[in-house]
Protein backbone atom coordinates (compact mmCIF):
# COMPACT_ATOMS: atom_id res chain seq x y z
CA UNK A 1 0.00 0.00 0.00
CA UNK A 2 1.37 3.33 -1.06
CA UNK A 3 -0.36 6.07 -2.94
CA UNK A 4 1.62 5.54 -6.09
CA UNK A 5 0.60 1.94 -6.40
CA UNK A 6 3.77 0.24 -5.17
CA UNK A 7 3.25 -2.29 -2.42
CA UNK A 8 5.33 -2.16 0.73
CA UNK A 9 5.01 -4.70 3.50
CA UNK A 10 5.54 -3.17 6.92
CA UNK A 11 8.31 -4.38 9.25
CA UNK A 12 6.22 -3.63 12.30
CA UNK A 13 2.68 -2.61 13.21
CA UNK A 14 1.01 -0.43 15.81
CA UNK A 15 -2.73 -0.19 16.41
CA UNK A 16 -3.40 3.20 17.97
CA UNK A 17 -7.15 3.31 17.49
CA UNK A 18 -8.70 4.84 20.59
CA UNK A 19 -5.34 6.30 21.70
CA UNK A 20 -5.42 10.05 22.28
CA UNK A 21 -2.93 12.81 21.34
CA UNK A 22 -0.13 13.12 22.18
CA UNK A 23 0.20 9.56 23.56
CA UNK A 24 -0.33 8.17 20.05
CA UNK A 25 2.62 10.17 18.75
CA UNK A 26 4.84 9.19 21.70
CA UNK A 27 4.03 5.50 21.13
CA UNK A 28 4.82 5.90 17.43
CA UNK A 29 8.10 7.58 18.28
CA UNK A 30 9.10 4.87 20.78
CA UNK A 31 8.31 2.15 18.27
CA UNK A 32 10.35 3.91 15.56
CA UNK A 33 13.27 4.13 17.98
CA UNK A 34 13.36 0.33 18.19
CA UNK A 35 13.46 0.02 14.41
CA UNK A 36 16.26 0.36 11.85
CA UNK A 37 16.60 3.19 9.36
CA UNK A 38 14.80 2.25 6.16
CA UNK A 39 12.26 -0.02 7.88
CA UNK A 40 8.54 0.69 7.57
CA UNK A 41 6.03 0.99 10.41
CA UNK A 42 2.30 0.60 9.88
CA UNK A 43 0.14 2.65 12.25
CA UNK A 44 -3.62 2.63 12.66
CA UNK A 45 -4.94 6.05 13.68
CA UNK A 46 -8.34 7.51 14.45
CA UNK A 47 -9.71 10.19 12.16
CA UNK A 48 -9.85 13.71 13.58
CA UNK A 49 -7.13 15.05 15.89
CA UNK A 50 -4.88 11.98 15.62
CA UNK A 51 -4.85 12.12 11.81
CA UNK A 52 -4.31 15.84 11.92
CA UNK A 53 -1.42 15.71 14.38
CA UNK A 54 0.49 12.43 14.20
CA UNK A 55 1.55 12.48 10.52
CA UNK A 56 2.67 16.08 10.91
CA UNK A 57 4.74 15.31 14.02
CA UNK A 58 6.25 12.22 12.39
CA UNK A 59 7.27 14.36 9.44
CA UNK A 60 8.75 17.02 11.75
CA UNK A 61 10.89 14.28 13.34
CA UNK A 62 12.41 13.67 9.92
CA UNK A 63 10.62 10.44 8.91
CA UNK A 64 8.69 9.84 5.71
CA UNK A 65 5.04 8.96 5.34
CA UNK A 66 4.91 6.70 2.32
CA UNK A 67 1.28 5.71 2.41
CA UNK A 68 -2.14 6.70 3.69
CA UNK A 69 -5.20 4.50 3.40
CA UNK A 70 -8.71 4.94 4.71
CA UNK A 71 -9.84 1.79 6.54
CA UNK A 72 -13.25 2.80 7.89
CA UNK A 73 -15.04 6.10 8.43
CA UNK A 74 -13.23 6.40 11.75
CA UNK A 75 -9.78 4.93 11.10
CA UNK A 76 -6.83 5.34 8.79
CA UNK A 77 -3.71 3.30 8.18
CA UNK A 78 -0.45 5.14 7.55
CA UNK A 79 2.94 3.77 6.57
CA UNK A 80 6.01 5.47 8.01
CA UNK A 81 9.53 4.87 6.75
CA UNK A 82 12.18 5.50 9.39
CA UNK A 83 14.65 8.00 7.93
CA UNK A 84 16.94 8.94 10.82
CA UNK A 85 18.10 7.57 14.17
CA UNK B 1 -4.03 62.05 39.03
CA UNK B 2 -2.56 65.56 38.91
CA UNK B 3 -2.78 65.68 42.69
CA UNK B 4 -0.78 62.50 42.97
CA UNK B 5 1.93 63.80 40.67
CA UNK B 6 2.12 67.01 42.68
CA UNK B 7 2.34 65.12 45.92
CA UNK B 8 5.07 62.94 44.47
CA UNK B 9 6.98 65.97 43.30
CA UNK B 10 6.97 67.40 46.79
CA UNK B 11 7.77 64.11 48.43
CA UNK B 12 10.47 63.39 45.91
CA UNK B 13 12.27 66.55 46.95
CA UNK B 14 12.19 65.42 50.56
CA UNK B 15 13.45 61.98 49.63
CA UNK B 16 15.99 63.40 47.12
CA UNK B 17 14.25 61.41 44.37
CA UNK B 18 15.06 61.82 40.73
CA UNK B 19 11.66 62.58 39.20
CA UNK B 20 12.93 61.36 35.84
CA UNK B 21 12.63 57.83 37.16
CA UNK B 22 8.88 58.33 37.31
CA UNK B 23 8.45 59.65 33.80
CA UNK B 24 8.82 56.31 32.09
CA UNK B 25 5.73 55.31 34.04
CA UNK B 26 6.87 51.93 35.33
CA UNK B 27 5.77 52.74 38.89
CA UNK B 28 2.06 52.20 39.41
CA UNK B 29 0.18 53.66 42.36
CA UNK B 30 -1.37 51.09 44.68
CA UNK B 31 -4.42 51.33 46.93
CA UNK B 32 -2.09 51.51 49.92
CA UNK B 33 -0.60 54.87 50.86
CA UNK B 34 2.93 55.47 49.57
CA UNK B 35 3.14 52.06 47.94
CA UNK B 36 3.67 51.35 44.28
CA UNK B 37 3.94 48.36 41.97
CA UNK B 38 7.16 48.31 39.98
CA UNK B 39 6.58 47.02 36.45
CA UNK B 40 9.73 45.53 34.94
CA UNK B 41 10.44 45.63 31.25
CA UNK B 42 10.05 42.16 29.70
CA UNK B 43 9.47 42.45 25.93
CA UNK B 44 7.83 39.29 24.62
CA UNK B 45 7.75 37.96 28.17
CA UNK B 46 11.41 37.01 27.82
CA UNK B 47 13.82 37.42 30.71
CA UNK B 48 17.05 35.67 31.49
CA UNK B 49 17.89 33.93 34.76
CA UNK B 50 19.89 36.93 35.98
CA UNK B 51 16.82 39.15 35.53
CA UNK B 52 14.65 36.62 37.35
CA UNK B 53 17.07 36.67 40.29
CA UNK B 54 17.08 40.47 40.22
CA UNK B 55 13.27 40.60 40.31
CA UNK B 56 13.36 38.30 43.33
CA UNK B 57 16.04 40.41 44.97
CA UNK B 58 13.96 43.57 44.50
CA UNK B 59 10.84 41.86 45.83
CA UNK B 60 12.74 40.69 48.92
CA UNK B 61 14.57 43.93 49.55
CA UNK B 62 11.98 46.58 48.65
CA UNK B 63 8.65 44.73 48.42
CA UNK B 64 7.04 41.93 50.37
CA UNK B 65 8.72 39.04 48.62
CA UNK B 66 5.85 38.83 46.13
CA UNK B 67 5.81 38.95 42.36
CA UNK B 68 2.87 39.36 40.01
CA UNK B 69 3.00 38.29 36.36
CA UNK B 70 0.89 40.74 34.38
CA UNK B 71 -1.43 39.76 31.55
CA UNK B 72 0.99 41.53 29.20
CA UNK B 73 3.96 39.40 30.23
CA UNK B 74 5.55 41.88 32.59
CA UNK B 75 7.06 40.92 35.92
CA UNK B 76 5.68 43.26 38.58
CA UNK B 77 6.90 43.76 42.13
CA UNK B 78 4.15 45.13 44.38
CA UNK B 79 4.41 46.99 47.71
CA UNK B 80 7.44 49.14 46.88
CA UNK B 81 7.64 52.50 48.68
CA UNK B 82 8.16 55.54 46.46
CA UNK B 83 11.08 56.38 48.70
CA UNK B 84 12.92 53.38 47.28
CA UNK B 85 12.40 54.27 43.59
CA UNK B 86 15.96 55.49 43.18
CA UNK B 87 17.41 52.44 44.86
CA UNK B 88 15.26 50.14 42.71
CA UNK B 89 16.28 51.93 39.53
CA UNK B 90 19.95 51.77 40.55
CA UNK B 91 19.64 48.08 41.37
CA UNK B 92 18.13 47.43 37.92
CA UNK B 93 20.85 49.44 36.20
CA UNK B 94 23.48 47.12 37.70
CA UNK B 95 22.39 44.46 35.20
CA UNK B 96 21.31 46.84 32.43
CA UNK B 97 17.60 46.41 33.15
CA UNK B 98 14.85 49.00 33.50
CA UNK B 99 11.24 49.53 34.47
CA UNK B 100 8.49 49.28 31.89
CA UNK B 101 5.83 51.86 31.12
CA UNK B 102 2.24 52.80 31.66
CA UNK B 103 0.30 55.87 30.56
CA UNK B 104 -0.14 57.27 27.03
CA UNK B 105 2.83 55.52 25.48
CA UNK B 106 3.69 52.74 23.13
CA UNK B 107 3.84 49.84 25.56
CA UNK B 108 6.24 46.94 25.71
CA UNK B 109 5.29 44.60 22.87
CA UNK B 110 4.16 41.08 23.76
CA UNK B 111 4.86 37.92 21.80
CA UNK B 112 4.58 34.14 21.80
CA UNK B 113 7.54 31.80 21.34
CA UNK B 114 6.99 31.97 17.58
CA UNK B 115 8.81 29.71 15.19
CA UNK B 116 11.87 29.41 17.44
CA UNK B 117 10.40 26.48 19.36
CA UNK B 118 6.62 26.34 18.95
CA UNK B 119 5.61 23.79 16.27
CA UNK B 120 2.73 26.00 15.11
CA UNK B 121 4.88 29.13 14.83
CA UNK B 122 5.42 30.53 11.36
CA UNK B 123 7.31 33.74 12.15
CA UNK B 124 10.06 34.87 14.51
CA UNK B 125 7.85 36.76 16.95
CA UNK B 126 10.52 37.06 19.64
CA UNK B 127 13.05 38.51 17.23
CA UNK B 128 10.74 41.20 15.86
CA UNK B 129 9.31 41.90 19.32
CA UNK B 130 12.79 42.67 20.69
CA UNK B 131 13.47 44.95 17.74
CA UNK B 132 10.15 46.81 18.05
CA UNK B 133 10.80 47.26 21.77
CA UNK B 134 14.24 48.64 21.03
CA UNK B 135 12.99 51.06 18.39
CA UNK B 136 9.64 52.27 19.68
CA UNK B 137 9.19 51.49 23.38
CA UNK B 138 7.86 54.40 25.41
CA UNK B 139 7.03 56.73 22.50
CA UNK B 140 4.47 59.27 23.70
CA UNK B 141 1.15 59.00 21.85
CA UNK B 142 -0.33 62.31 23.15
CA UNK B 143 -3.64 60.49 23.64
CA UNK B 144 -3.79 57.09 25.27
CA UNK B 145 -1.96 53.80 25.56
CA UNK B 146 -0.85 52.00 22.43
CA UNK B 147 -0.42 48.25 22.55
CA UNK B 148 1.27 45.96 20.07
CA UNK B 149 1.68 42.22 20.02
CA UNK B 150 3.02 39.44 17.84
CA UNK B 151 1.49 36.01 17.29
CA UNK B 152 3.40 33.45 15.27
CA UNK B 153 0.35 31.82 13.67
CA UNK B 154 -3.43 32.24 13.24
CA UNK B 155 -4.15 30.52 16.57
CA UNK B 156 -3.25 34.02 17.76
CA UNK B 157 -2.36 33.31 21.39
CA UNK B 158 -1.19 36.91 21.70
CA UNK B 159 -4.58 38.29 20.76
CA UNK B 160 -3.54 40.58 17.97
CA UNK B 161 -7.24 41.32 17.45
CA UNK B 162 -7.29 43.17 20.76
CA UNK B 163 -4.24 45.34 20.07
CA UNK B 164 -4.02 48.88 18.84
CA UNK B 165 -1.70 47.35 16.26
CA UNK B 166 -1.22 43.61 16.10
CA UNK B 167 0.81 41.35 13.84
CA UNK B 168 0.18 37.69 13.22
CA UNK B 169 2.26 35.19 11.25
CA UNK B 170 0.77 33.94 7.95
CA UNK B 171 1.89 31.40 5.37
CA UNK B 172 0.80 31.26 1.74
CA UNK B 173 0.71 27.64 0.59
CA UNK B 174 1.39 26.48 -2.94
CA UNK B 175 0.75 23.04 -4.46
CA UNK B 176 3.39 21.43 -6.68
CA UNK B 177 0.98 19.21 -8.57
CA UNK B 178 3.60 16.77 -9.92
CA UNK B 179 4.71 15.89 -6.38
CA UNK B 180 1.20 15.32 -4.98
CA UNK B 181 0.20 11.70 -4.36
CA UNK B 182 -3.43 12.50 -3.58
CA UNK B 183 -3.27 11.24 0.01
CA UNK B 184 -5.80 13.87 1.23
CA UNK B 185 -3.90 14.53 4.47
CA UNK B 186 -3.95 18.27 3.73
CA UNK B 187 -7.73 18.14 3.34
CA UNK B 188 -7.99 16.46 6.74
CA UNK B 189 -5.55 18.92 8.32
CA UNK B 190 -7.48 22.00 7.17
CA UNK B 191 -9.79 23.20 9.95
CA UNK B 192 -11.24 25.87 7.66
CA UNK B 193 -12.62 23.50 5.05
CA UNK B 194 -10.61 25.43 2.48
CA UNK B 195 -9.35 22.30 0.73
CA UNK B 196 -11.27 19.62 -1.08
CA UNK B 197 -10.28 16.90 -3.49
CA UNK B 198 -10.97 17.41 -7.17
CA UNK B 199 -10.06 14.03 -8.61
CA UNK B 200 -6.53 13.26 -7.45
CA UNK B 201 -5.57 16.79 -6.40
CA UNK B 202 -6.57 19.12 -3.55
CA UNK B 203 -8.05 22.44 -4.64
CA UNK B 204 -8.11 25.50 -2.43
CA UNK B 205 -10.86 28.02 -1.75
CA UNK B 206 -8.81 31.15 -1.01
CA UNK B 207 -11.89 32.82 0.48
CA UNK B 208 -11.62 30.31 3.34
CA UNK B 209 -7.83 29.88 3.69
CA UNK B 210 -6.51 31.81 6.70
CA UNK B 211 -2.86 30.99 5.97
CA UNK B 212 -2.12 28.80 8.98
CA UNK B 213 0.23 26.48 7.09
CA UNK B 214 -1.21 23.27 8.54
CA UNK B 215 -1.52 21.80 5.04
CA UNK B 216 2.18 22.42 4.40
CA UNK B 217 3.24 20.98 7.72
CA UNK B 218 1.24 17.78 7.23
CA UNK B 219 2.09 17.08 3.59
CA UNK B 220 4.13 13.86 3.59
CA UNK B 221 5.63 14.33 0.13
CA UNK B 222 6.46 18.06 0.19
CA UNK B 223 3.97 18.75 -2.58
CA UNK B 224 2.22 21.45 -0.53
CA UNK B 225 4.94 24.01 0.15
CA UNK B 226 5.30 27.51 1.49
CA UNK B 227 5.22 30.15 -1.21
CA UNK B 228 5.87 32.97 1.26
CA UNK B 229 5.63 33.83 4.94
CA UNK B 230 4.82 37.22 6.42
CA UNK B 231 2.68 39.21 8.84
CA UNK B 232 -1.04 39.93 8.83
CA UNK B 233 -1.57 43.41 10.30
CA UNK B 234 -4.56 44.38 12.44
CA UNK B 235 -5.43 47.83 13.72
CA UNK B 236 -7.82 49.37 16.22
CA UNK B 237 -8.36 46.65 18.80
CA UNK B 238 -8.50 47.04 22.55
CA UNK B 239 -9.80 45.30 25.61
CA UNK B 240 -11.16 47.04 28.69
CA UNK B 241 -14.70 48.00 29.60
CA UNK B 242 -15.79 48.18 25.99
CA UNK B 243 -13.56 46.00 23.84
CA UNK B 244 -12.97 46.57 20.14
CA UNK B 245 -11.98 43.83 17.75
CA UNK B 246 -9.49 45.15 15.24
CA UNK B 247 -9.67 45.38 11.46
CA UNK B 248 -7.42 43.30 9.23
CA UNK B 249 -5.72 45.92 7.09
CA UNK B 250 -2.81 44.36 5.20
CA UNK B 251 -1.36 40.94 4.56
CA UNK B 252 2.06 39.36 4.09
CA UNK B 253 4.08 42.24 5.46
CA UNK B 254 7.85 41.84 5.70
CA UNK B 255 9.61 42.77 8.96
CA UNK B 256 10.63 46.12 7.46
CA UNK B 257 7.04 46.82 6.45
CA UNK B 258 5.99 46.10 10.04
CA UNK B 259 8.37 48.80 11.29
CA UNK B 260 7.18 51.43 8.82
CA UNK B 261 3.54 50.58 9.51
CA UNK B 262 4.11 51.09 13.23
CA UNK B 263 5.82 54.43 12.59
CA UNK B 264 3.18 55.73 10.21
CA UNK B 265 0.30 54.49 12.35
CA UNK B 266 1.77 56.14 15.45
CA UNK B 267 2.09 59.47 13.58
CA UNK B 268 -1.46 59.12 12.29
CA UNK B 269 -2.74 58.43 15.80
CA UNK B 270 -0.80 61.34 17.28
CA UNK B 271 -2.20 63.71 14.65
CA UNK B 272 -5.76 62.45 14.26
CA UNK B 273 -6.97 61.23 17.61
CA UNK B 274 -8.84 63.49 20.00
CA UNK B 275 -8.33 63.60 23.72
CA UNK B 276 -7.89 60.24 25.33
CA UNK B 277 -9.43 58.14 22.59
CA UNK B 278 -7.70 54.96 21.50
CA UNK B 279 -6.83 54.52 17.84
CA UNK B 280 -9.83 52.21 17.39
CA UNK B 281 -12.17 55.01 18.45
CA UNK B 282 -10.40 57.47 16.16
CA UNK B 283 -10.87 55.04 13.26
CA UNK B 284 -14.53 54.59 14.18
CA UNK B 285 -15.00 58.35 14.19
CA UNK B 286 -13.03 59.13 11.02
CA UNK B 287 -13.77 55.94 9.08
CA UNK B 288 -11.49 53.04 8.25
CA UNK B 289 -11.17 54.33 4.67
CA UNK B 290 -9.42 57.41 5.97
CA UNK B 291 -6.82 55.35 7.85
CA UNK B 292 -6.35 53.06 4.84
CA UNK B 293 -5.86 56.04 2.53
CA UNK B 294 -3.56 57.91 4.89
CA UNK B 295 -1.42 55.06 6.16
CA UNK B 296 -1.72 51.72 4.36
CA UNK B 297 -1.87 52.82 0.71
CA UNK B 298 1.13 55.21 0.75
CA UNK B 299 3.27 52.38 2.13
CA UNK B 300 2.42 50.15 -0.83
CA UNK B 301 1.28 47.32 1.42
CA UNK B 302 -0.89 44.42 0.28
CA UNK B 303 -4.00 46.09 1.61
CA UNK B 304 -7.12 44.26 2.76
CA UNK B 305 -9.78 46.64 1.53
CA UNK B 306 -13.11 44.87 1.58
CA UNK B 307 -15.07 43.78 4.58
CA UNK B 308 -15.76 40.50 2.77
CA UNK B 309 -12.02 39.75 2.71
CA UNK B 310 -11.89 40.21 6.48
CA UNK B 311 -14.84 37.97 7.20
CA UNK B 312 -12.87 34.72 7.11
CA UNK B 313 -10.73 35.94 10.02
CA UNK B 314 -13.71 36.84 12.22
CA UNK B 315 -14.62 35.24 15.51
CA UNK B 316 -17.32 32.63 15.18
CA UNK B 317 -20.33 32.36 17.43
CA UNK B 318 -19.95 35.62 19.33
CA UNK B 319 -22.80 37.78 20.51
CA UNK B 320 -22.32 40.82 18.33
CA UNK B 321 -25.02 41.86 15.92
CA UNK B 322 -24.21 40.52 12.51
Amino acid sequence: MTNKGETVSPDDKLDLSGVLCPINFVKTKLKLEEMEVGQVLEVILDDGEPMKNVPRSVKAEGHKIIGVEKLTDETYKILIRKETD
Amino acid sequence: MEGLKEQLRKESKKAKLDFNELKSGGFIKQTQKDLFTVRLRCPGGKVNAEQMRKAGEIADKFGRGEIHISVRQSIEVPYVSYKDFDAVAESLREIGWAVSSCGPRLRVPTACAGCTYNPNGLTDTQGICAEVDKRYFGIETRHHKFKTSFSGCPIDCFRTREMDLGFQGVLEPKLIEDECNGCELCVKACDEGALKMDGELPVRDWDKCIHCGDCVKVCPVDAMVSNRIGWLARVGGKHGKHPYFSYEIANFLTDDQVYVLIEKTMSWYQENAVGRERIGAAIERLGLERYMNDVVDPLGLEAIRDQKDRRKYYAKGNFYDK
